[in-house]
């Protein structure tokens, strides 16, 4: 055990104490907010293995803007406050989906930690680097992921602002009939 | 010095809470932070490989950033697709999706 190892532990344990509360409180922000925890903790795992931009980034990118957008959503599907089973399935179905993600956790600790080896000298990657590869070798993959978050940005407004036609006109009309209908029952 | 194995065991528990959180929910918008949960899963894994050295063109640390930008946008569509389904049927419950017009109808009501 040496002193980064601790440290990794520390915020390892952290990542994934919160990461279960997430996913299974029964409070529906409690979920998002626990996941601030473990996002921020992730940051932390970051940290300790030398990837300082990353963790930045990890940091503005998912706890300042997904987990804001995650919370946003709860509040506009009026999600409701208080512990609440109905955001869960049934006890059979989690029973089940526990042994499988038990399952994929076992399938892959037995896959990765037999390749880990015995301690390495930590590596490194300044953001002078990241700079440096991310404007140089990886410029293109860059400009098209700014195309991608263009793309995201246009479906979505579709997607929120699509309504069906058919269904625009019936509105119309059965606000039309509610209107007639409502004077002659006062009458 | 560090051992690679608590990075690696981290990912793969982070992994499987993840596809538990997936598959273990019933509203659309906390399967969502199942997702999140396994992308940071192969984020951490990019992030400890290239801690270990031996990668070109500071590909894990690059990889992990385009894997925080995609998976930005995919919550973005994803979240407008979740608000447009609560629009039309007033909830968003996984255990009954069902598109129908009869449905949509019901959900008007």
């Amino acid at each position: 055990m040496t002193a980064l190892d601790v440290a990794f532990a520390a915020v390892g344990l952290i990542t994934a104490a919160s990461g279960l509360l997430a996913v299974t409180t029964r409070h529906v922000v409690h979920a998002a907010l626990w996941l601030v925890v473990c996002l921020g903790a992730v940051a932390g795992c970051y940290l300790v293995l030398g990837a300082e931009f990353v963790a930045l980034v990890q940091l503005l990118v998912y706890v300042g803007a997904i987990v804001v957008l995650v919370l946003f959503a709860l509040m506009l599907t009026r999600a409701p406050i208080g512990p609440n089973s109905e955001i869960s399935t049934s006890r059979l179905h989690r029973v089940l989906a526990g042994v499988l993600g038990a399952g994929v956790t076992a399938l892959l600790a037995a896959a990765l930690v037999p390749i880990a080896g015995p301690a390495v000298e930590r590596h490194d990657t300044s953001t002078t680097q990241v700079a440096e590869q991310l404007f140089g070798t990886w410029v293109w993959p860059f400009e098209i992921l700014s195309l991608l978050l263009l793309v995201a940005l246009i479906a979505a407004m579709a997607v929120s602002r699509m309504t069906r036609p058919e269904q625009a006109a019936d509105e119309v009309q059965a606000a039309q009939v509610q209107a007639a209908q409502t004077p002659s029952e006062s009458a | 010095m560090i051992h690679l194995a608590g990075p690696y065991l981290l990912a793969a528990v982070l992994a499987g809470l993840g596809a538990y959180g997936v598959l273990a929910r019933r509203n659309a918008v906390l399967v969502l932070i199942g997702v999140e949960l396994i992308l940071n899963a192969a984020n951490l894994l990019l992030v400890s490989v290239a801690a270990a050295g031996g990668d070109r063109w500071a590909a894990g640390n690059v990889l992990t950033l385009f894997v925080i930008t995609i998976a930005a946008a995919e919550v973005v569509v994803a979240l407008a697709v979740v608000l447009a389904v609560y629009r039309l049927r007033g909830d968003v419950d996984l255990d009954d999706v069902d598109l129908d017009d009869a449905t949509v109808g019901e959900g008007q009501r």
